[in-house]
């Protein structure tokens, strides 16, 4: 019977080091983000740049149809201010009294500018290639926000001498397969970085990545909080059921 | 007429309480159900407390799910945003569907350890064999529940889910196809499903809250087994339900909380794959389709078998072994304490499933597949020719004479709590 324990956590041994043999992109590199752990915050000097990037580069291929321009406030923006980002875009809407669609600007109540109609116009328009929603980005890949990163900062590399780069694709070790239609997204200097420098595109990776992490989860933030006080207020709770039933079975021990 | 006036007078003078026993005697029957007129064997450890939590989590899930589907909307076009909806702007909509997705998780997790425990301390044993059955029929409408469940927040790993155990229904030879269109609504996985996934996820809890309360009907004829598995014979065994394990499941249901709290606060989408924050996409087929980690096991066992049909028969005959356990076991003797073979037997059998888990999650090739069919052979042995075996070839322990002379050095290891 112990012999058979034996074998079978050897198996389990060596079976998970075989594990992982084949993978096609690289691990993603590892980034000390502020919201990670349970006491980690967004920064909202970051999550503003990340906003700012968002809109001069990601907005033009990428829809984020979950967040409204309203929710901006809850990043530190004023109503002034996402009023006027809601206004650049012009939305369709009607019909009006007489029974035609109108364009007009964004308000605070409406859901991110998508710039495409439908996915058939987003895919014409990159090459056959779909540029993914980018509400739920982070939450929907492994690794979320490191994966993220190090996409946006795995262009530049040259691919290797037998590596069959597609028809107009990108190379990038960090995406599955190791090539992407995705055109190399940031530049350096694109946005200002916290010093008011010319940002680097590691910078303005983690800015961004921030800004959709926090698309991904916005009630990231009053989760920890609230999470903090309902543990506090149950380990207390438990302490008091553990002396009341030490309490009541006194004489029974 | 004065007499019968008089009479309900003296019957209702015990304020409010007293007038609603004389008409309906509710409070009586709560007080000989889980009060101070039930007696429980006096040497209950926390093992004995997963019966409640279950109750508990039970009712959780009725509650943050009936919230839920007041927003919920059961269509192709709709399900994915209107949980979305929830998550961002119903107010604290987030915490509800994170403890009803995490609740689910624990859920399971408390009944696979009340399972588990039944396994070890012989609970299925005459004469509780239909409290097992009721229970493990619990167990098997919690996995239908939980699959129509995943259906609907209609993402990736929804849609591939509910499209590969829809099409198990194929094996079925001759009108397999037929039964996996009429159980689809439709030719291929879509609305059709979702509605009635969300009509019948409404519906089953229902159901299991009717069998628990068969569960504890049953459980109230021949009451609690114990950790020794010898009867009570007389009241220096036993103690009142209240206050003893009234107060002993408290401490339970406070650690039950704790773990929700530190699932849906600090690690919300730990037990999820982050495939199903994509909206679900016919043409698009993920890597990797993997059921939620409480399915692992039997996953492994459907897919440790190459053909369809056996894999799909070896899937159901796994669930009808733990049926049928009170009549392959062929010991007297309940507690392992007491069968020297049979325990360990029981740890390799808790081993041989958290392997089957390993290799349920694990890509179907190479070495992985070798080791998913010895586990599942491990399994049905375990079953089939190990439990009758040991029972008929083990000679155990001599059991003590009762309850109240070993029950001291019982409660030693936990008398902290």
């Amino acid at each position: 019977m112990r012999g058979c324990v034996l074998v079978t956590i050897f198996v389990f041994v060596f079976g998970a080091n075989t594990a992982i043999a084949a993978v096609d992109a690289l691990d993603p590199k590892s980034v000390d983000w502020p919201f990670s752990g349970a006491l980690g915050r967004f920064d909202e000097d970051s999550l503003r740049r990340g906003l700012d990037i968002y809109l001069n580069a990601c907005s033009y291929c990428h829809s984020l149809k979950f967040v409204a321009y309203r929710n901006l406030i809850d990043i530190g923006i004023s109503e002034n201010e996402a009023k006027k980002i809601a206004a650049q875009n012009l939305f369709k809407d009607g019909p009006n009294e007489i029974g035609e669609m109108f364009d007009r600007p964004g308000r605070l109540s409406d859901k991110f500018f998508s710039p495409f109609p439908n996915d058939q116009a987003a895919r014409f328009a990159n090459g056959g290639a779909l540029p993914p929603d980018l509400s739920l980005i982070v939450k929907s890949r492994r690794n979320g926000p490191n994966y993220i990163y190090s996409l946006l900062t795995g262009y530049g590399e040259l691919p290797p001498q037998d590596f069959e780069l597609l028809q107009g694709m990108q190379y990038n070790s960090y995406f599955s397969g190791r090539q992407i239609a995705m055109p190399p997204p940031l530049y350096e200097g694109f946005v200002n970085n916290a010093q008011g420098a010319p940002a680097t595109i590691e910078e303005m990776a983690y800015d961004v990545t921030q800004f959709l992490s926090w698309a991904a989860e916005p009630k990231m933030d009053i989760r920890k909080r609230l999470g903090l006080n309902v543990i506090i207020f149950l380990i207390i709770l438990t302490g008091l059921f553990i002396a009341i039933k030490r309490q009541v079975w006194k004489e029974i021990h | 007429m004065t007499s019968s006036d008089g009479s309900q007078q003296k019957n209702s003078s015990r304020g409010l309480l007293g007038w609603i026993e004389f008409r309906l005697p509710i409070i009586s029957f709560l007080d000989h159900s889980v009060g101070t007129k039930y007696p429980a064997p006096r040497n209950l450890t926390y093992l004995w407390n997963f019966g409640s939590l279950a109750g508990l989590a039970l009712v959780l899930q009725i509650i943050t799910g009936v919230i839920l589907a007041m927003h919920y909307v059961p269509t192709a076009e709709g399900a994915f945003s209107s949980v979305e909806r929830i998550m961002r702007d119903v107010n604290y909509g987030w915490l509800i569907r994170y403890m009803h997705a995490n609740g689910a998780s624990l859920f399971f997790a408390v009944i696979y350890i009340h399972l588990f425990r039944g396994l070890y301390y012989g609970s299925y044993k005459y004469p509780r064999e239909l409290l097992w059955l009721i229970g493990t029929l619990i167990f098997l409408v919690m996995i239908m529940t939980a699959f129509f469940g995943y259906v609907l927040p209609w993402g990736q790993m929804s849609f591939w889910a509910a499209t590969v155990i829809t099409s198990v229904f194929s094996a079925i030879p001759i009108i397999g196809d037929s039964i996996v269109i009429w159980f689809r609504g439709d030719f291929s996985v879509g609305e059709a499903l979702i509605r009635r996934s969300y009509s019948l996820h409404y519906l089953l809890p229902f159901v299991i809250a009717g069998l628990a309360v068969l569960h504890l009907w049953a459980l109230h004829q021949h009451k609690s087994n114990n950790p020794l598995g010898i009867d009570m014979q007389g009241p220096q065994d036993s103690i009142p339900f209240h206050p003893y394990y009234t107060t002993k499941d408290l401490v339970g249901v406070g650690f039950y909380f704790l773990a929700l709290a530190a699932l849906v606060f600090y690690a919300p989408n730990a037990l999820g794959e982050p495939e199903n924050f994509m909206p679900a996409d016919p043409l698009l087929t993920p890597n990797h389709i993997v059921p939620e980690w409480y399915m692992l096991p039997f996953y492994a066992i459907l897919r440790s078998i190459p053909d369809k049909a056996f894999g799909v028969t070896a899937l159901i005959l796994s669930f009808a072994v733990i049926f049928i356990v009170p009549w392959l076991d062929t010991s007297k003797v309940r507690s392992a304490r007491f069968r020297p073979i049979y325990k360990q037997c029981f740890w390799l059998f808790v081993l041989d499933v958290f392997i089957l888990g390993w290799i349920g999650k694990s890509p179907a090739d190479g070495i992985y597949i070798l080791i998913g069919q010895f586990a599942t052979a491990y399994y049905f042995i375990h079953f089939l020719i190990l439990l009758p075996l040991i029972g008929k070839l083990e000679s155990p322990k001599s059991l003590p004479d009762s309850i109240a002379g070993s029950a001291v050095e019982d409660n030693k290891v936990w008398r902290g709590l």
